[in-house]
C-alpha cells in the first residue's frame, strides 16, 4: 500500500497534511500489520515450545520459505501491472527436473544449473509474455493454458522417474545446504533478489511504470508507456526468477519427482494477496508479498511444532488469507472516507 | 486505485478501455456489436468455430477409433466429466457477469467429505443429502457475502475459500476414504445405469437438463440479459436499476449448491468418500467455459458454446485414451487448446479490423 503512483492529494495545505499523515500511517500498517502478526505468531509459537527459536529452527523457518518468497516477488511484479502468472508453479516443477537431468551424474557446477533453470523459466515467461502482452488476451486464461501445458510436458518427460540427490553433483547440493558466516546461501540469494527488485520496482522509471499500468492502464497508455514492453518484461522477470528457483528445489531437495511444486500457483497468489498486493494491480510492494510468503510457511511451522492437527493447517490458512484481505479492505474504506470528510477536494481513491 | 467496478469485474487486460470491450468479435447477443462486429464475415463466432470443433473431433473418432461409438463408451465418456459439466454450468453465469469462482472443486471435496463422515456416523443417506447441498448452499453464501458486502475481488476471496473449503474437508474426514455407500443410491450415478430407451446415465440427463434450464434462464430472461449487463458494465448496471448485488449473491449461492451436488454425484460414482476429491478441478472447470467461449471480462458468451467446450474437453479426453494417448499429453493438449480459444477469436477481429480499415482506405480515397 505504500507505493501507488497515485499523485498526493490536491487538498489545501492545512488539513492536506494531516489528512496525507493519517493515510500514511494507516496505509502504510498494511506491511506492519502482516510483519505485527507474524511476529505475534513466532513469539506465541516459540512461549509454547523454545526449539522454535533455536538457531536451526530459525535456519529451517527461513530455508523453507526461501523459494515461496523468490516466487511471491516475481508473482507480486506480475500482479501489480494487473495480470497473473499461473504457471508459475508448474515452471518450477519443470526447471527443477530438467536442471536434475542436466545436471545427474555429472560434474557441473552450480552456477550452469542455476542457468540451465533460469533460462527455462525465461522461455516460459517469454511465451506468456508475448501471449499476454502482443495477443491482448486475459492473462488468467493464458497462463493457465501455459500452467497446463508446462505441467504436461514436466509429466511426460519424468514419465514417473525421480532424480535423486546421490546423483546430483556435491557443488551443486552444496549450494542448497551451505551457509556463508552462518547465512545460508539460498537466504543470501533469496534476500539479494528480493532486495534488487524492491528498488528496482521503487526507484526505476521502469519499476513506477508498472505501478502505473496496473493503476490506470487507459491512463497510463495516454502517458505514453510502453505497456506492451513493460508487461513482457514483468513476465519474463516472473518466469525467470520461477526457473531460477526450480533450479534452488534441485540444490536444496537434491531430489525431484515431476509434480515438485504441484498446486503452487495458487500458494504464490496467496502469498502475494496476504501481502497486500492487490489483485486489482497497481498497489503494493515486493516486500509485502516476500512477507506474505514467509506468514504462510510460518504458519505451517508453526502448526507442526503446536502438534497442531495438520489437517486444520489449509483451513487455517484459508481463513487467514480472508481475514487479512478483508481487514485491509474495511481499513481501506475507512481511511477514504475519513479523507473525503477532511477534504472535499480529495475525491480519488474508491 | 481501482474503483469498485474494477475490483468486481475480473482484469481487464491493460490496453483495453474501460468496458473491456476491445475487439468485439465473439459472442454476446444482447450487446451491441462493436466496430469489428459489423465488418462484413466475422460472423463466424467462437462458439461456432468450438461447435465445428466438437463435430470434427466427434467424426474423427466415428472414423479412426473402434469402439468409441459404441453406446456404452459414449455413456462412459459423458459421465466421466459429469461433475465438471455439472459445475461449468453455474460457472458460465459467473463468468458472464464478470465473475468467478475458484472455490469450487474444494466444495466438491468438502461435500464428498461430509457425506463419508455423516454416512460413517450412521446417518440415514435421506438425511445426508440436503444437509450435504446446505453446507454448499453456506459455502456459496459466505463467497458471495464476501464479494458484495466486503467488496472484495472474486478471485481473491475465491483463492481464500478454496484453501479453506479444502482444509475443511481434511478436517472433517482426514486422509480417510469412507465407502460402502448403499447401491439403490449408488447405481444412480454409475455410467451403466441409463436412462431407458437411451444410453445417457442419470448425471448426464441430469446435467442435460439443468444446460436447457440455465440456457433458458441466460438467453431469454430478465435475468439473464442483467447478468450480461453486470458482466459488461457493473456501474452502468448499477445506475440502470439492477439490484448487483443481490444477483451476485444468487449467483455464488447457486455455485455452492452446484458443487456440493456435484460432490454427492462423484462419491456415489466412485464409490469413495475423499477429501481431496476433485483436486484441482476448479482449473478444467474454468477451462472449459473459457474454452466455450466465454469472455474472462464478463458481458460476452453463450451457453451452448460452454456447454460444447465441456463435451469437448470429455469427448477429446475419450478419443485420446482409447487411442492410447498418454495422460501427460492430454493435459497439454488441454492447455493448447484453451491459448488457442483466447488466441483465434483476437487473431480473427485483428484480422477483421485490417480489411475494415483498407477497404474504407480504398473507398476514402479519390477515384482516379
Amino acid at each position: 500500500m505504500t507505493t501507488t503512483l497515485r499523485p498526493p492529494p490536491a487538498a489545501p495545505p492545512a488539513t492536506g497534511r494531516s489528512a496525507r499523515a493519517l493515510a500514511d500511517a494507516v496505509l502504510r500498517a498494511r506491511e506492519i500489520s502482516i510483519a505485527g502478526a507474524l511476529a505475534l505468531l513466532i513469539l506465541s509459537t516459540w512461549a509454547a515450545n523454545p526449539r522454535f527459536l533455536s538457531d536451526q529452527g530459525v535456519k529451517d523457518l527461513l530455508l523453507n520459505a526461501s523459494i515461496l518468497v523468490l516466487l511471491a516477488v516475481g508473482q507480486a511484479v506480475v500482479v501489480i501491472t494487473r495480470n497473473i502468472d499461473l504457471s508459475a508453479g508448474s515452471v518450477v516443477g519443470l526447471s527443477a527436473f530438467a536442471c536434475g537431468t542436466f545436471a545427474a551424474g555429472t560434474e557441473h557446477g552450480p552456477l550452469t544449473v542455476l542457468l540451465v533453470g533460469t533460462g527455462i523459466g525465461l522461455l516460459a515467461g517469454l511465451v506468456n509474455g508475448v501471449l499476454v502482452s502482443f495477443g491482448r488476451v486475459p492473462a488468467l486464461v493464458v497462463t493457465l493454458g501455459t500452467l497446463y501445458i508446462v505441467q504436461g510436458v514436466d509429466y511426460w518427460w519424468a514419465q514417473g522417474e525421480q532424480i535423486s540427490a546421490g546423483e546430483v553433483p556435491g557443488a551443486v547440493l552444496r549450494l542448497g545446504s551451505g551457509s556463508l558466516l552462518g547465512v545460508p546461501y539460498l537466504l543470501l540469494i533469496t534476500a539479494a533478489v528480493l532486495a534488487a527488485t524492491a528498488f528496482y520496482l521503487r526507484s526505476y522509471h521502469g519499476g513506477r511504470e508498472l505501478y502505473a499500468i496496473g493503476s490506470s492502464p487507459e491512463a497510463a497508455r495516454l502517458a505514453g508507456i510502453p505497456i506492451r514492453r513493460r508487461v513482457l518484461a514483468a513476465y519474463l522477470f516472473s518466469g525467470a526468477v520461477a526457473g531460477f528457483a526450480g533450479a534452488l528445489w534441485l540444490a536444496r531437495f537434491g531430489t525431484v519427482v515431476a509434480d515438485n511444486a504441484r498446486g503452487w500457483e495458487l500458494t504464490v497468489v496467496s502469498a502475494v494477496v496476504v501481502g497486500g498486493v492487490a489483485i486489482t494491480g497497481g498497489v503494493g510492494t515486493v516486500w509485502g508479498a516476500a512477507l506474505g510468503a514467509l506468514l504462510l510457511t510460518t504458519i505451517g511451522s508453526a502448526l507442526v511444532v503446536l502438534r497442531v492437527d495438520a489437517f486444520w493447517q489449509g483451513a487455517i490458512t484459508g481463513a487467514l488469507l480472508l481475514a487479512a484481505i478483508s481487514v485491509d479492505r474495511v481499513v481501506h474504506l475507512r481511511v477514504t472516507r475519513a479523507l473525503r470528510k477532511r477534504s472535499p477536494h480529495h475525491a480519488d481513491g474508491v | 486505485m481501482p474503483t469498485a467496478s474494477d475490483t468486481a469485474a475480473g482484469r481487464p487486460h491493460p490496453e483495453q478501455r474501460p468496458g473491456g470491450r476491445s475487439g468485439g468479435s465473439s459472442g454476446g447477443r444482447p450487446t451491441r456489436p462493436g466496430p469489428a462486429g459489423r465488418v462484413k464475415g466475422v460472423a463466424l463466432r467462437w462458439d461456432t468455430v468450438i461447435g465445428i470443433l466438437l463435430t470434427a473431433v466427434f467424426a474423427t473418432g466415428l472414423a479412426t477409433t473402434e469402439g468409441f461409438a459404441d453406446p456404452g463408451n459414449l455413456a462412459f465418456a459423458l459421465n466421466d466429466i459429469a461433475e465438471v459439466a455439472l459445475i461449468a454450468l453455474p460457472m458460465t453465469l459467473l463468468v458472464v457477469a464478470g465473475q468467478v469462482d475458484l472455490s469450487v472443486a474444494s466444495v466438491l471435496g468438502l461435500a464428498s467429505a461430509l457425506t463419508g463422515a455423516l454416512w460413517e456416523a450412521g446417518w440415514a443417506f435421506e438425511l445426508i443429502v440436503p444437509v450435504v447441498l446446505l453446507a454448499g448452499v453456506a459455502g456459496g453464501l459466505l463467497n458471495g457475502w464476501l464479494v458484495t458486502r466486503i467488496g472484495l475481488p472474486p478471485l481473491a476471496v475465491t483463492i481464500g475459500t478454496l484453501a479453506l473449503y479444502r482444509g475443511l474437508a481434511s478436517v472433517v474426514l482426514g486422509s480417510n476414504a469412507v465407502t460402502g455407500f448403499p447401491e439403490t443410491y449408488a447405481r444412480w450415478a454409475s455410467d451403466t445405469t441409463t436412462l431407458p430407451g437411451t444410453f445417457l446415465p442419470y448425471p448426464v440427463v441430469l446435467f442435460l437438463a439443468l444446460a436447457v434450464v440455465t440456457g433458458v434462464a441466460l438467453h431469454a430472461t430478465a435475468l439473464g440479459r442483467a447478468l450480461f449487463a453486470i458482466g459488461a458494465q457493473e456501474e452502468a448496471a448499477y445506475f440502470a436499476g439492477l439490484r448487483v448485488k443481490r444477483i451476485k449473491l444468487l449467483l455464488f449461492t447457486v455455485t455452492g449448491l452446484l458443487a456440493a451436488f456435484a460432490g454427492i454425484v462423484f462419491t456415489l460414482r466412485y464409490g469413495s468418500a475423499r477429501a481431496d476429491n476433485g483436486f484441482g478441478f476448479e482449473m478444467l472447470v474454468i477451462a472449459a467455459v473459457l474454452l466455450g467461449g466465454v469472455d474472462f471480462n464478463g458481458g460476452k458468451g453463450t451457453l451452448i458454446g460452454a456447454v460444447c467446450g465441456v463435451l469437448l474437453i470429455g469427448v477429446l479426453k475419450n478419443l485420446l485414451t482409447l487411442n492410447d494417448v498418454a495422460n501427460e499429453v492430454q493435459v497439454i493438449v488441454t492447455g493448447l487448446l484453451l491459448v488457442g480459444s483466447v488466441l483465434t477469436p483476437r487473431a480473427v477481429a485483428v484480422a477483421a479490423e485490417r480489411r475494415h480499415r483498407r477497404a474504407a482506405a480504398a473507398t476514402a480515397a479519390p477515384p482516379p
